[in-house]
């Protein structure tokens, strides 16, 4: 080993502890010191060493069942899935090292855009790198100074950021507040543009929204509105195009933002749209053409699992029937759920601080379970969350296993 | 609207979120003061401006820190 590759492994130690930028950082970095001297295992630093299925893996040593995963449909280890991007990485390589706007574009990224387009049944679509870049690039482009957003206060991080990267004027709203929505509407100035940003599952209590009557009332008072199904594709609606589609007001709204990371089982995002110029924002939206396109063997998985996703129907139904046991089994056992009734794939128990509720993660990481912990300011009204979030490869009798062991870690911890 | 009249409204508005009971002047600070988090602020925003039927968007409230600076904004905002 040379002296050089030495230095740079061992960095000298910065002496002195006077402010500089990382100081903001300093709460959060004690909160943490506090929870692991406990001997807490770190809620944010798993490991999956191997992945035995979409709904098995071998976690910190341990196998474990998988309950934190957005693989809705069970699709990563889909035999025609995973044939399709060996196909892809023999034929097109590993990567495409470029925009989509100039040496970024092969076959199998219109192919993907080609399947969005049949399967949403709208006349464009745009592939993305990732569903971060998706919203960034899409609300940021279309929505700029003096343009007006109302948008629900629980949005995604991508919209916010999106919002802040475009500088338009931001107003939100309460969560699936209905009249509060109508009425910040109402006093947008005449003459200014308007952007409604909605989802129609939030992810972190896994509640709908009633799109039914928000999107009426947006486009009633001259709103574009864009929503967010990332959460709901491929077993919401009759045709799982999301919520929009389930509450029969899809034709009505202008964009749909949706991702590859959750039930198409890969990465990558995308726009979806009717509106006659779109295709403009190949060439002006920044977070489309300043970044490299996406792998030719994603984009061909991504492809294949959408199409497939189609006449995905008895999946579906088990991904609901499942969701319905869950939900049930929980609150039977007397945990504190996001919602009243199940309305999506994703179940949400409420903790009643975030020690307990790491405490509890551990104790289900211990029992073979593995569910997503969920803090402020990620969480609405500060809560801390343990987020289930189901799948159709889940059998039933592994929900009735999971349900044990919640009742287990759940006593354990003196949450039930 | 004139200020005064801006003031007293938002004067009888604040009360209620102001459970510190700090004594409230023109200088006072949201953040720093009253210590408010991020839900008491949006509770307390949608309330002025349910009041004043206006909009204050998170870009204006970025700029505001101080209580009179929230009433000079609503001021200039708010028709008479």
């Amino acid at each position: 080993m040379t002296e050089g590759i030495d230095e740079t492994d061992r960095p000298a130690v910065l002496q002195g502890s006077g402010p500089d930028l990382f100081s903001k950082f300093d709460p959060l970095i004690e909160q943490r010191r506090a929870l692991l001297a406990g001997g807490q295992e770190d809620p944010f630093s798993l490991v999956m060493e191997r992945v035995l299925s979409p709904t098995q893996a071998i976690c910190n040593g341990r196998e474990t069942i998988l309950l934190g995963t957005y693989n809705y449909m069970g699709m990563t280890f889909d035999d025609d899935v995973i044939a399709a991007g060996k196909q892809a990485l023999d034929d097109f390589g590993s990567g495409t090292t470029g925009s989509r706007v100039l040496n970024g574009t092969y076959r199998g990224h219109r192919e993907c855009e080609d399947a969005l387009k049949e399967f949403y049944a709208m006349d464009h679509a745009m592939v993305f790198s990732t569903g971060y870049q998706a919203n960034l690039g899409i609300i940021s482009t279309i929505a700029g100074k003096g343009d007006y957003i109302v948008l629900d206060i629980d949005s995604h991080a991508s919209i916010w950021d999106g919002c802040k990267l475009g500088d338009a004027e931001v107003v939100p709203f309460k969560h699936n507040d209905i009249e509060g929505m109508e009425k910040r509407l109402k006093r947008i100035p005449a003459g200014a543009g308007k952007l409604v940003i909605l989802e129609g599952v939030y992810s972190m209590l896994g509640d709908i929204a009633p799109l039914r009557e928000m999107v009426r009332i947006a486009k009633a008072n001259g709103a574009m509105v864009l929503v967010d199904e990332a959460h709901s594709m491929g077993f919401i609606g009759p045709n799982g195009r999301g919520v929009a589609e389930d509450q029969g007001v899809l034709e009505d709204v202008d964009f749909v933002i949706g991702t590859f990371s959750k039930s198409v089982g890969t990465v990558g995002g995308f726009c979806v749209s009717n509106h006659p110029k779109f295709e403009i924002m190949r060439l002006v939206c920044r977070p489309y053409v300043f970044t490299a396109s996406l792998p030719p063997s994603v984009v061909a998985t991504a492809a294949t699992s959408i199409r497939k996703l189609m006449h995905g129907g008895n999946k579906r139904a088990h991904l609901w029937e499942n969701s319905r046991t869950l939900h049930a089994g929980l609150k039977a056992k007397g945990f504190q759920l996001g919602t009243e009734t199940p309305q999506s794939a994703i179940i949400a128990v409420i903790m009643p601080d975030l020690e307990r509720g790491a405490a509890m993660w551990e104790a289900l990481l211990k029992e073979g379970l593995y569910v997503n912990l969920a803090r402020p300011p990620a969480t609405p009204a500060n809560m801390t969350l343990l987020r289930c979030s189901l799948c159709a490869e889940h059998s039933a009798e592994q929900v009735q296993t999971i349900l044990g062991m919640f009742e287990r870690a759940g006593q354990r911890v003196g949450i039930v | 609207m004139d200020r005064a009249a801006v003031a007293e409204r938002i004067a009888g508005i604040i009360e209620p979120f102001n459970k510190k009971l700090v004594a409230i002047t023109d200088a006072t600070t949201f953040a720093g003061d009253l210590e408010w988090d991020s839900l008491t602020v949006m509770d307390f925003v949608a309330e002025i401006e349910d009041e004043f039927d206006i909009i204050i968007s998170m870009n204006q409230q970025a700029e505001i820190e101080t209580y009179g600076q929230l009433i000079d904004a609503v001021a200039r905002s708010a028709k008479s």
